[in-house]
């Protein structure tokens, strides 16, 4: 993985000095709140419901066990021994004191940590496939290009102060796993006829109030104008994005109001005039970044086959974990692991400091020293020998961080929502527990299948409801929670936005409503090979509202 | 006219607090000054105004309440939240959502 050089070390360890300072100074009185939040923004440390939170950057979710060490002792000295995994794929602190983020910050960047642009109006987190480098079906590791996209934004000057936030998201599969059509620039890596590799461009997707799909503006960029072509998206952008309504500002807006064809061609323009400067990337810069992604040396391990099938006769719940939560690796004799943040009723994305600590052992010990953080907020070890699996997985189950769960039922995003946002108009997390309590038996979930439940405490969306094969998004009526269900959405390759079905349930409602749902789909299924989403696609919603709310009579949202 | 209390965060740690009777911020919501005719509201505003201006506290509010039985219990869900700490007491002991519904409502 990628290691700081002696400039990204100043620049970071500069970075918490000055704030340092900054923060004395507020606490003196020297700073007024208003000359100080847009500093503490600018270092990911916002104010909630109950106190301060603290975001800190994974970048692509990509980290070692070192790192994973350092946020669990965050999490025990300067939080309440615990932190929450983000779809964003990094973490958030809930509760550090103003006072003491200056010595956190100084903590974390000794491990190459930070939480610069986790907020504000510039480039934010690149994120990534979870399964770069690791995953079978990828045509290349996105991780590289994500990293030369994380050095070119760090502070860039010009791209500080953009109309809104940026989101970019690259993957390097065919099959999407980092929503790529939902962020402000997609990145999809793929090799054309000649073998070279490049990206499709998709630009102006997005969440929040108003959800819109990527549009592809570039069938096949070559990866030696990753920089230029970015570089003249964000100038189109930056020139024309709305900057008169904060609910317009989004590079989204700019697209669907000019265009999708017209602002290709406003960037081709700038395209044009960039592409043989300075931001053309050389091959060997590329190989160089490239080098620190190697994967690690994989022996042969194929006594792994053998066992791996005793042991999994002798354990069911092993064979059941197995099943759900290890995936086929590059190499055959390996597995790639997802550690579920999701126990049965438990906090989505949430982890103590003792758990962390776990992980970072495990990942020591049997994988390579290499974690990911995914955007379904659970926790990844791509490479692990099958000949592994067992010990691995009786020292998770020691951790209350077994749950065979990856991709069904329980498997919930959940944003904050009201039990911590300042923003929020309903709670996510207590929703997201009843229902994981009431599907939570391992014989149910298996017969749903994949199944995407999404849940965001209001219409920003930080927990993706959007594209929730179920979405629930919380609202607030008459000064009372209400949660507004939508059906359909997908944040993959086929990614499509959730239609609302109807009107809202209030919260001690809305698991039954999950339940009609879900036996409606088991009802009329093909064939336990046919997902919810295959499913909803074929019939749309007119049998879940008859379900919900009565023959023909769904009353309006 | 409907009960008010201010609330605020401290600016060291972050912490919700509620101006009590005494003019100090209290961590308690039960601990609350109440301010029940327009002239005290408006003391209320001017105290959260200069405690603003004094690096004391910051997102200064004024917030509905209605007094229980002698409790105080916010009009709106947020603030009763922001009162009672998050609705999830964390890992074990998850009660359901029916119970800490109860709980805050
Ligand atoms: C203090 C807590 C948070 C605040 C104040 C906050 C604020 C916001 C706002 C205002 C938006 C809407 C942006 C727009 O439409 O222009 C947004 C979107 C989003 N946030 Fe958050 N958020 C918070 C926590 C989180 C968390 C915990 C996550 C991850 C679980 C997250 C991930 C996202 C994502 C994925 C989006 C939608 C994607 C998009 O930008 O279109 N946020 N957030
Ligand atoms: S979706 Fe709304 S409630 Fe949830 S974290 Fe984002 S801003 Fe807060």
């Amino acid at each position: 993985m990628y290691r700081y050089d002696e400039f990204d070390h100043a620049f970071v360890n500069d970075r918490v000095a000055q704030f340092r300072d900054q923060v004395a100074r507020r606490l003196s009185g020297e700073l007024s709140e208003d000359a100080f939040k847009p500093l503490r923004l600018m270092n990911g440390v916002y104010l909630q419901l109950h106190a301060y939170m603290l975001r800190v950057a994974v970048p692509y979710g990509t980290m070692n066990s070192r790192q994973m060490r350092m946020l669990a002792h965050v999490a025990r000295k300067y939080d309440r021994g615990y932190g929450h995994f983000t779809t964003r794929q990094n973490i958030q602190y809930n509760w550090p004191k103003l006072s003491e983020l200056p010595d956190a910050l100084a903590d974390l960047a000794s491990v190459e940590m930070h939480a610069i642009q986790t907020s504000g109006n510039c480039i934010r987190n690149v994120t990534a496939d979870h399964f770069a480098g690791a995953a079978a079906d990828e045509v290349a590791d996105p991780r590289p290009y994500a990293e030369i996209l994380r050095q070119w934004s760090s502070v860039h000057p010009e791209f500080s102060f953009l109309p809104r936030k940026f989101k970019i998201a690259v993957t390097g599969a065919e099959r999407d796993r980092a929503a790529i059509q939902v962020h402000d620039i997609g990145l999809h890596l793929k090799k054309n006829e000649k073998g070279e590799i490049g990206f499709a461009v998709y630009v102006g997707g997005g969440q929040g109030r108003t959800p819109m799909i990527a549009k592809k503006i570039r069938d096949f960029l070559p990866e030696e104008d990753l920089l230029s072509y970015t570089t003249a998206i964000m100038r189109v952008y930056n020139l024309h994005g709305r900057r008169d309504n904060k609910y317009k500002a989004r590079i989204k807006i700019l697209v669907h109001e000019t265009g999708a064809e017209e602002l290709a061609r406003q960037v081709e323009v700038e395209f044009a005039e960039l592409k043989n400067t300075e931001l053309k990337l050389p091959e060997q810069d590329i190989a160089a970044i490239t080098a620190y992604f190697a994967p690690p040396a994989l022996e042969p391990r194929a006594e792994g086959w053998a066992q791996l099938a005793q042991w999994k006769k002798a354990d069911a719940d092993f064979a059941r974990w197995v099943q759900q939560n290890v995936q086929p690796h590059k190499h055959p004799d390996y597995g790639m692991v997802t550690i579920s943040l999701k126990p049965i009723g438990g906090i989505p994305g949430d982890a103590t400091d003792a758990q962390m600590d776990a992980v970072a052992d495990i990942a020591q010990e049997y994988a390579f020293d290499e974690i990911r953080v995914s955007h379904e907020q659970n926790l990844i070890l791509p490479h692990v020998a099958l000949a592994d699996l067992e010990p691995v997985y009786r020292a998770l189950v020691a951790a209350g961080l077994a749950t065979a769960n990856a991709g069904l039922i329980t498997d919930i995003i959940a944003c904050p929502g009201l039990d911590y946002c300042a923003l929020a108009n309903a709670r996510s997390i207590p929703v997201a527990q009843e229902i994981s309590t009431r599907f939570g038996s391992p014989e149910r979930q298996a017969e749903i299948g994949e199944l995407k439940i999404k849940i965001s405490g209001c219409i920003n969306a930080c927990g993706h409801h959007h594209v929730g094969h179920i979405g629930l998004l919380g609202v607030e009526k008459k000064g009372e929670e209400l949660y507004q269900i939508t059906l359909g959405g997908s944040g993959d390759e086929n990614t499509s936005i959730g239609e609302i079905i109807g009107r809202g349930f209030e919260p001690e409602k809305v698991t039954d409503a999950i339940e009609v749902i879900v036996d409606t789909y088991l009802g009329l299924r093909l064939d336990p090979s046919e997902t919810f989403l295959t499913a909803y696609r074929r019939v749309g919603p007119q049998p879940f509202k008859d379900a919900l709310y009565g023959d023909k009579t769904a009353a309006a949202a | 006219m409907t009960d008010k209390v201010l609330t605020a965060n401290r600016l060291s740690d972050g912490i919700s607090v509620w101006l009590d009777a005494a003019g100090n911020w209290n961590e308690s919501l039960q601990e609350a000054f109440v301010a029940r005719h327009k002239e005290a509201v408006e003391a209320l505003e001017a105290t959260g105004k200069q405690a603003f201006a004094d690096n004391k506290v910051v997102d200064v509010n004024v917030v509905d309440v209605e007094e229980v039985d002698g409790v105080l219990r916010p009009l709106r869900m947020r603030e009763r939240i922001r009162a009672a700490g998050p609705t999830i007491p964390y890992a074990a002991g998850y009660a359901g959502l029916s119970a800490i519904r109860s709980a805050v409502a």
